[in-house]
């Protein structure tokens, strides 16, 4: 990328010269909307970690199994209170400085001291014993490798830091190296030669964060980026009609959830949260505002959660005959309005929900319609995401609607734990609290035993299935345009990675 | 000479006056109407930084604790009025970094974007615009009005989008975003040069008409000059005022087009910028960027009153 005086010096360089013949392709330039903008790792992490500038000491492939990564293995004590992780010899980072123990302990203390998931398990202590990383923990946390596959715990080289501990620059060990980068828009990327794994086949490679759908879209039929992630509904199905590029959609853990406030008079019985459940249109709203039919989602865990989705269970339906029915018999009687009355009070709520996945405010003006058949006054407020957490907090939220992201860590019991576990979770549920659930997440934690794990997975899920403090509406696709002619992509459905390093032209 | 030496002087002068001026006063309203907007700063921020899937109520107190957003609201004033009588913008709230480091990459493309659209607007509109004035009410007047109209109605957005769909993807002349090249800045200069000129080729047409209308003019040929040399030497010479005058105007109209077409051409420039600290509370970034920018409209308005006074000798002795 050019400095503004360098594009006046490059279009006297551009009107001169043009290319004689063409050599053959060795870039890749890649779209999506995450800008970048700062150097720190639990800020910018998850936009780097995409890009394979960074590594973290446990890496996992497309179906989220660990493998080695800056850690060639790891073991837990027999009581399950210290981990050790031996880290891989010979790992430098981009500015040749070697990868050590000192560098991943004060990177992972860092990280720990951050908002990010190693805040959330059970740490009580980062060390380095005979050359190895050592966690020591307060309960048993079969999670953490899987937690240390997250981007907040990726492992900056120590000169990446400023004299105050501060990060000023983007040194890390990953198989592609930092060329140029102009926060928020864009980075540019070569191979790293020294990389310790396989290379490349690519040599260079440009990051565009591109804010608005309708420019990624373009982007992508124009041929100037060759891959491009998340698309809206109508770029998707326009990219399909495209020759050069293949469209794709890849079903990820996320899921569009509605959360309810278990505690407020209206919903603190399960039956309430049941009619509305059964008065989501969920096959409308997946076939005509995400348009992918077979994305409603008739249960929380998304397919794409393997252990934690059970064909087992009764999928959620749509029936508003039924959900007045339930209503009635909770004492709600529609009034001259329309609106359902209970003891003087009006059956009036506010749903909070934000505009930066711009399917929410959809779905919402759709629950509005269909609820209010139902007698069901809703008021929608699409404002900062923040107003969840912080309505959350001070007890004055009725529903929610929001995307959670099961899929954070390979394990998804982390996020599970903190939105169901004792008390609730910001992102979770909110004035529901179950002994039960509490008890099998925890065993589900601390155990490594398979079967135990399962049993009890199986038991959060029917639970949550029955409850109902978070309802769920629609899974996500991930959605990707692909030139025809680059090979070897694979589209991480935990989005840990674009994939670069595997990538190579055909022609 | 000496006159236009020293009213140069004179006008310097009022506007560094005016500079410090506008510099507390965008400071400590751009404060205030952060203060001003509804919802916690501390999650908004945490937002910023952390991204939804992170950002918890945990995550709002430690950032409350560490930018001190506990302390009372004039406090964080002062001590953001101390760091800049020191010329220190601070640091971003939500990334982390210098503000001036943000600035000083963003104001150069914004610059850049804002040059390309200010030259593309005059190759459009002085040409039409000189057109349509010596010949008013002719068809090229007539045409150059609708496509005018029609011009300023459409917002910068849907005309950037049609000009990519036509341009970019049609025609693969241009790339349509990003900012890799010269060929980048096209698109963008002339989404935003066309709705400035669609305004400015009514200007440079009026005061052409006027110009043409004037006794002076009718003066200068009776004495024997030829239509040309009153049109150069006259003409264009008296016209320009107005027009200057309007394009320093419409550098409001370009720093509100920025603000979307950065966006849509996914250009790294300062109103991008703006709007997103706006939204992620970045307070020190909201500061800096509109003191930037009223500074610059200053600094703007300096140059055109210079060019005033460079094309007009009466501005001079007054």
């Amino acid at each position: 990328m050019m400095k503004p005086l360098g594009m006046a010096i490059g279009l006297a360089i551009a009107l001169s010269t043009a290319p004689v013949v063409a050599a053959p392709k060795t870039d890749v330039t890649i779209a999506s909307p995450w800008e970048v903008a700062s150097f720190d790792p639990a800020v910018a992490g998850f936009a780097i970690q995409k890009l394979q500038i960074m590594e973290n000491l446990v890496d996992a492939d497309a179906s989220g199994v660990l493998r080695p990564g800056l850690a060639t293995d790891w073991s837990a004590s027999e009581d399950g209170l210290t981990w050790a992780f031996t880290l891989r010899e010979g790992v430098t980072f981009h500015d040749g400085s070697p990868f050590d123990v000192d560098a991943a302990v004060s990177a992972l203390t860092r990280a720990w001291g951050q908002p990010g998931v190693l805040k959330k398990a059970p740490i009580t202590g980062i060390s380095d014993m005979d050359g190895k990383v050592v966690f020591t923990l307060e309960t048993p946390f079969t999670a953490l490798p899987a937690f240390l596959a997250h981007a907040s715990t990726i492992i900056p080289a120590p000169t990446a830091f400023d004299a105050e501990g501060k990060p000023v620059a983007l040194i890390r060990t990953g198989p592609f190296k930092v060329t140029e980068f102009v926060p928020p828009q864009s980075i540019s990327m070569a191979r790293n030669d020294g990389y310790w794994g396989a290379l490349p086949k690519i040599e260079t490679a440009s990051y565009l964060a591109a804010g608005r759908a309708e420019t990624r879209a373009l982007l992508a039929e124009s041929g100037d980026a060759d891959i491009v992630f998340t698309l809206d509904p109508s770029g998707y199905s326009h990219l399909q009609h495209v020759d050069a590029i293949e469209t794709k959609a890849v079903p990820i853990p996320r899921v569009v959830a509605l959360k309810v406030n278990a505690g407020h008079a209206f919903f603190n019985d399960a039956r309430a949260r049941q009619a509305l459940s059964l008065s989501i249109p969920r096959d409308g709203i997946a076939k005509a505002i995400t348009r992918f039919p077979e994305a409603a989602a008739d249960q929380l865990f998304p397919p794409a959660l393997g252990g934690w989705h059970s064909k087992d269970l009764a999928p959620l339906e749509t029936d508003l005959a039924k959900a007045a029915a339930l209503l009635a018999e909770l004492g709600w009687t529609k009034g001259d309005d329309g609106i359902l009355t209970r003891d003087g009070d009006r059956f009036s709520i506010l749903l909070r929900t934000f505009p930066d996945r711009p399917e929410l405010p959809l779905i919402a003006t759709a629950l509005q319609d269909t609820w209010r058949e139902l007698g069901i006054e809703l008021e929608v407020s699409v404002a900062s995401y923040s107003e969840i957490p912080a309505g959350h907090q001070d007890g004055s939220l009725h529903v929610a609607l929001y995307a959670r992201n099961y899929g954070l860590t390979p394990d998804p019991v982390g996020s599970v734990m903190q939105d169901f576990g004792t008390g609730g979770g910001d992102w979770g549920a909110m004035g529901w609290d179950n002994a039960a659930v509490a008890k099998a997440i925890d065993v589900i934690a601390s155990t490594a035993d398979q079967s135990i794990r399962g049993e009890n997975i199986a038991k959060v899920a029917s639970i949550l299935h029955r409850e109902l403090p978070v309802i769920p509406v629609v899974w996500y696709q991930h959605t990707v345009s692909i030139d025809k002619k680059l090979g070897g992509v694979v589209i991480d459905p935990l989005q840990r990675s674009y994939g670069l390093s595997e990538m190579y032209w055909t022609e | 000479m000496r006159s236009f030496a020293r009213s140069f002087l004179a006008a310097l002068a009022t506007r560094g006056l005016q500079a410090v001026i506008v510099a507390v006063i965008v400071g400590v309203v751009s404060f205030a109407m952060m203060q001003a907007l509804p919802g916690d700063a501390a999650y908004r921020i945490a937002a910023g930084r952390y991204g939804y899937d992170m950002m918890d109520a945990a995550a709002a107190e430690a950032v409350r604790v560490e930018l001190g957003l506990d302390r009372p609201a004039l406090v964080q004033l002062w001590s953001w009025l101390t760091t800049l009588a020191q010329f220190d913008l601070g640091i971003s709230a939500v990334y982390g970094t210098p503000v001036a480091d943000e600035i000083a990459t963003q104001l150069g493309y914004t610059m850049l974007l804002a040059a390309g659209a200010v030259v593309t607007s005059l190759l459009i509109a002085l040409p039409l615009g000189i057109a349509s004035g010596l010949n008013p009410g002719g068809a090229l007047d007539r045409a150059t009005l609708g496509v005018s109209i029609f011009l300023r109605a459409i917002p910068a957005f849907a005309l950037g989008v049609v000009l990519v769909l036509v341009f970019a993807v049609q025609l693969k002349l241009f790339p349509v975003a990003g900012f890799k090249s010269f060929a980048n800045l096209v698109l963008p200069s002339l989404t935003l040069g066309l709705g400035l000129a669609s305004v400015s080729n009514r200007v440079v047409r009026d005061a052409v008409a006027d110009a043409m209308n004037a006794d002076w003019r009718l003066f200068a040929r009776t004495k024997g000059l030829s239509a040309r040399m009153t049109l150069w030497r006259h003409v264009l010479r008296n016209a320009a005022l107005p027009v200057v005058t309007y394009v320093g105007v419409q550098l409001a109209y370009l720093i509100e087009g920025v603000v979307i077409v950065e966006t849509v051409f996914a250009w790294p420039g300062i109103g991008h910028a703006l709007v997103h600290a706006i939204f992620g509370r970045d307070i020190a970034m909201v500061q800096g960027t509109a003191l930037v920018l009223g500074l610059t409209y200053v600094a703007l308005n300096l140059i055109v009153d210079l060019a005033c006074r460079g094309i007009d000798p009466r501005e001079r002795s007054a």
